[in-house]
């Protein structure tokens, strides 16, 4: 379970959240959708743990060891190869069965072609998808999506969204931070709107369906 | 093994395989060390001045600005791709992130130091055949306790502006006391003199890097954490 209560963080005279409070049961899906700047980015790295908030309180189940976290960068080391990533970061889990476990992964998201490349010559897309992988290694039980569909094309996105169902039905925790209606709504269990460091609507999503969520969105970030 | 030291061999472990694939921070600081040595070298006045009197110093010295090139490359590796956000978001000690740093800044420089020895040698034509192991332990006792400052310090500076230019500032005021201390013992086993006068230096060079590895691993939590 993941709840975060009264998040209130500020950059200068900018409040990049203020006073978000949520809680997500396992098996939920939070899709932020959000304009440039609203704070979703700041609120994933408080969740995560990243940065402290100046008030308010996170509690996630299990601690660190239960998140998984894909942010803008892809934290993985260019001279070693998508395995020896995969291993190194699976190592500081303490995952058992490592080398397994990295060879299921690769499988699952189209690496096992690259499992020997170094990062350094990957493109944008497979570059992606390591960081995927890397995020999942340890098989955490909360995922911190922000912008997780950057650089994949339409069967790799498509993959990873069929991945990130999987890991929902089995119980675990997502939360996905995105701009793009598209790409998160058909994942949502629930959705928020924020806007500049508020949450402006926050609702299960129902059987609302991507046109509908994208013309409330367009209502609650003022482009109507 | 416990899991302090299992994780900070596997970051050793893997900075030291990336050093060993770009080879860009060895290279470079091989290449210093040699111009360094060149510099004294060449500027010095062979006629005013014994070598023996200056040998002790300028070993200390390339030594320590090598050692000052090789650390500042330590934390550079963990902001490639933000892999440092990665690490603090691992379950890991921040104190195995420390060791693990340490242990391959120790390898690093140590390898340095290595292959710059016999180049000293080389350009000053000082004989240490006779000290090698005594040579060994001093240089190993003096580089423990700056490379554990340093790494330390590397952690702090490197997401400020000009890291390069804050580390000497901040490091080289904590390692006068090292670096006398292993000038006078140096010079000491240069000209000949029996070890015993040169174990009180020993001693307080072991001090020094027990106190600094202690302070070092307690203080590092503080220097990453947001």
């Amino acid at each position: 379970m993941l709840r975060a209560e009264a998040l209130r963080h500020a950059f200068g005279p900018v409040w990049a959240l203020d006073g978000i409070t949520f809680t997500l049961q396992p098996g939920q899906t939070l899709v932020i959708f959000g304009p440039n700047g609203a704070g979703k980015t700041t609120l994933l790295k408080a969740l995560a743990g990243l940065i402290r908030p100046s008030s308010g309180s996170v509690q996630i189940d299990g601690g660190r060891r239960a998140i998984g976290w894909i942010g803008h960068q892809t934290h993985l080391y260019n001279h070693l190869t998508v395995r020896e990533n995969l291993l190194f970061w699976a190592s500081l889990y303490d995952v058992s069965d490592r080398e397994r476990r990295a060879d299921r992964l690769m499988a699952q998201l189209g690496l096992a072609d690259h499992a020997d490349q170094p990062v350094l010559a990957l493109s944008r897309g497979l570059a992606q998808r390591a960081t995927i992988a890397r995020a999942l290694v340890h098989e955490p039980t909360v995922l911190l999506l922000d912008e997780p569909f950057t650089g994949l094309d339409l069967a790799a996105a498509d993959g990873f969204r069929s991945l990130l169902a999987e890991y929902a039905a089995a119980g675990r925790s997502v939360v996905i931070a995105t701009h793009n209606v598209e790409e998160g709504a058909e994942l949502a269990s629930e959705i928020a709107f924020q806007v500049r460091g508020k949450f402006v609507e926050h609702a299960p999503r129902g059987r609302r369906g991507a046109a509908e969520i994208a013309a409330a969105y367009r209502r609650a970030v003022g482009h109507v | 093994m416990s899991d302090l030291l299992r994780h900070a061999w596997a970051l050793a472990r893997k900075d030291l395989v990336i050093e060993l694939r770009s080879r860009t921070a060895f290279v470079s600081t091989l290449v210093f060390t040699v111009l360094v040595l060149i510099v004294f070298n060449f500027g010095r006045d062979p006629t005013a001045t014994a070598v023996l009197d200056l040998a002790p110093g300028i070993l200390c010295v390339t030594y320590t600005f090598a050692a000052m090139l090789a650390l500042n490359r330590a934390f550079q590796l963990e902001l490639e791709n933000q892999a440092l956000e990665g690490l603090l978001l691992t379950p890991i000690s921040r104190r195995s992130i420390y060791l693990g740093k340490l242990i391959a800044n120790l390898a690093f420089v140590g390898l340095v130091e290595a292959v710059g020895l016999p180049l000293f040698v080389v350009f000053f034509n000082v004989p240490v055949g006779h000290v090698l192991p005594a040579l060994a332990g001093l240089i190993a006792l003096s580089t423990v306790g700056f490379v554990a400052v340093g790494t330390l310090f590397s952690a702090m500076v490197i997401r400020t502006r000009f890291a390069e230019l804050m580390l000497p500032v901040l490091q080289l005021p904590f390692s006068i006391p090292p670096l006398v201390l292993a000038v006078l013992a140096t010079a000491k086993l240069f000209t000949g003199r029996p070890l015993d006068e040169s174990l009180g230096y020993l001693k307080l060079l072991a001090a020094y890097d027990i106190v600094f590895i202690g302070l070092s691993t307690l203080l590092f939590p503080a220097t990453v954490e947001e």
